[in-house]
């Protein structure tokens, strides 16, 4: 059991650093890609030379970025036929699908057309290579889709059937999985929150620029687009993002729990601003959740919905017991975890009286176990639990991570209107303040550090679970050795470090050669 | 017998992937930061492929089974069995 427990938690630490390094560079090219196909589109329109000089500036670093990235996601692949043979194998082309399209999108869309923006500035029209600026931008934005759609089927599995046959789940509507309101959402937040990444690292680079009194011009000019793109990106995130609670709310109670650090629901729920969870808090005992808290009533109902500011958010001892308040505070009782347990074995029993009916060539019993396990197949992955409280995420990890993402946004948001106001209004004090350049430059690893810790809370805080309800972490893994999983993860370490290294010393030279180049034309 | 419409559009063929190719030609020979880049790629790529798959990431129900049935089977017996 020790060593299944070594497997699983290194298993997920590898991917968890393997998905973490790759998110490094995956909103990064979204968003700063997005930001130079809109500076390309002012120069396509203007015909200013500095708007040229200005977009090759940034699409050298979105070159850089995108060379160190790419394929950095493809060790997530190796890891699902190493490491999680068993969930792999389970989930067959339900997440085998997007994935593949996701591929060929990614190879075709892609290189075809960055090629033609690397390399075509002289041998194409200007208009073609717009277009092909921003052919590759929405190509790299449908690749994250697929790659969020599969994400998303494993936190909110729709469109599916499982085949005790073949011990797989089969597609049974494509457009469910594609369409699933955990998908749509997932989409749309992921997606805004690289152009907010985007905008915020332009910015942050512009006031490097600025510190060093070099092209203040094209400095400024980056600013205001980029702070544009970071302003929509942050208003889409944080609008999404409330779309994305009320997905969690309705589909993974329990995750928004953890996030809010809520053992015990009521009707008109406070949402936590700000708190300090106390660590003697385990579901059950009679521990005050917080050693301090600062709350604003009705909060969380509200989020939850919107015109109900009154209704019940269940909390984890509530879900647990499956415990539900009505509006006027009546309780009444769901299914609760133990008695998931139960039906998780009884599927489970199904499943293995199935094989030995498959085996034997018995259709009679073969249909009849189906019943059972079809009967129950919605709390399969119960069945692996000893006690209710298995099925409770970390909730410290993701209480902070989530609380992190919240305060850093608007933290983010803050600023970029400031600097906003200072590009537009304010000219002179933005070119001379250095201590909010240095602020400027300080959002760079803060919205770094808001977009993973979006991660974390996505990840973590579905935990037990690899797909919701139905398969937990410690089933999907493989017979594999905790000493091979140790030596990978050290190995991805060293190299990705590496990797991320090379790429700022690359970019930090480029942006060095720039600012001692002018680029100020005196005729724009 | 070949119409000149014909050997006009055959010759338009040519032309696009020749010009396609003098664009990835003359585009890697112009490279600057593009060819410290693209080292960094390859040697990625040798690492990725050529040792980590190659030696440390084996698709695990590949190499232990030959049939999908077999695979099937071994999934089931995991899955049910008490680990």
């Amino acid at each position: 059991m020790d060593d299944l427990t070594g497997v699983v938690d290194w298993s997920r630490a590898q991917f968890a650093l393997t998905a973490a390094y790759h998110w490094l560079f995956v909103p990064l090219t979204l968003g700063l890609g997005l930001i130079v196909a809109i500076m390309e589109t002012i120069y396509y329109r203007t015909k200013s030379v500095r708007w040229l000089n200005i977009t090759k500036f940034w699409m050298t670093l979105f070159g850089i970025n995108f060379a160190i990235g790419v394929a950095t996601g493809i060790i997530l692949e190796f890891e699902f036929g190493t490491n999680w043979s068993n969930y792999s194998w389970f989930v067959g082309d339900i997440f085998g699908a997007p994935l593949a399209i996701e591929g060929i999108f990614a190879f075709f869309m892609e290189a075809t057309f960055i090629a033609v923006m690397f390399f075509g500035w002289k041998k194409v029209s200007r208009g073609f290579h717009l277009a092909s600026t921003w052919l590759t931008v929405i190509g790299a934005t449908i690749s994250a889709l697929w790659i969020l759609v599969a994400n998303a089927w494993m936190q909110y599995p729709a469109g599916m059937e499982f085949d005790p046959v073949q011990m797989r789940n089969v597609m049974a509507n494509f457009w469910a999985v594609i369409f699933s309101p955990m998908a749509v959402n997932k989409f749309l937040h992921t997606v805004t929150s690289a152009w907010a990444l985007g905008g915020i690292f332009v910015v942050g680079v512009s006031a490097w620029l600025l510190l060093r009194k070099r092209n203040v011009d094209v400095a400024i000019d980056s600013i205001k687009i980029g702070g544009i793109t970071a302003l929509a990106g942050l208003i889409l995130t944080m609008g999404t993002g409330h779309g994305s609670a009320v997905e969690v709310a309705k589909y993974q109670p329990m995750k928004l729990a953890a996030m809010e650090g809520l053992y015990d629901g009521s009707c008109g729920q406070s949402i936590v601003a700000f708190g300090i969870l106390n660590p003697a808090k385990k579901p059950g005992n009679d521990e005050k959740p917080f050693l301090m808290e600062i709350s604003i009533p009705k909060g969380l109902s509200m989020l939850v919905d919107f015109r109900n500011p009154d209704n019940f958010v269940p909390g984890i001892n509530d879900l647990i017991l499956g415990r539900e308040l009505s509006i006027d505070g009546q309780e009444f009782h769901s299914v609760s975890y133990a008695e998931r347990i139960d039906r998780g074995r009884t599927a489970q029993n199904a499943l293995r009286e199935f094989g030995v009916a498959h085996a034997a060539g018995d259709t009679a019993a073969m249909a009849a176990a189906d019943a059972v396990l079809k009967a129950n197949y919605d709390s399969f992955g119960f069945g692996y639990f000893d006690d209710p409280t298995e099925a409770v995420p970390p909730v410290g990890l993701t209480f902070y991570a989530f609380h992190i993402m919240v305060l850093g946004g608007g933290l983010l948001l803050l600023v970029v209107l400031i600097s906003l106001w200072g590009a537009y209004r304010r000219r002179d004090w933005l070119e001379d303040c250095r201590w909010w350049q240095w602020v400027l430059m300080l959002m760079i690893p803060v919205v770094y550090i808001c977009s993973q810790s979006g991660w974390v809370v996505a990840e973590v805080g579905r935990q037990p679970w690899i797909i919701q309800d139905i398969m937990p972490t410690k089933a999907a893994i493989s017979s594999v050795s905790v000493a091979s999983v140790q030596l990978t993860f050290w190995l991805f370490a060293i190299v990705f470090t590496a990797l991320l290294a090379a790429e700022i010393s690359i970019m930090v030279k480029q942006i060095k050669k720039w600012s001692k180049a002018d680029y100020q034309s005196p005729n724009n | 017998m070949t119409s000149e419409k014909e050997i006009v559009s055959v010759q338009h063929i040519k032309g696009f992937w020749r010009r396609a190719a003098d664009l990835y030609i003359d585009g890697f020979r112009s490279m600057t930061v593009g060819r410290s880049l693209w080292l960094l790629i390859i040697i990625k790529l040798i690492f990725m492929f050529g040792i980590m798959k190659l030696f440390f990431f084996p698709n695990l129900l590949s190499r232990d089974y030959d049939t999908d049935a077999e695979r099937a089977e071994a999934v089931r017996a995991s899955l049910v069995e008490p680990r």
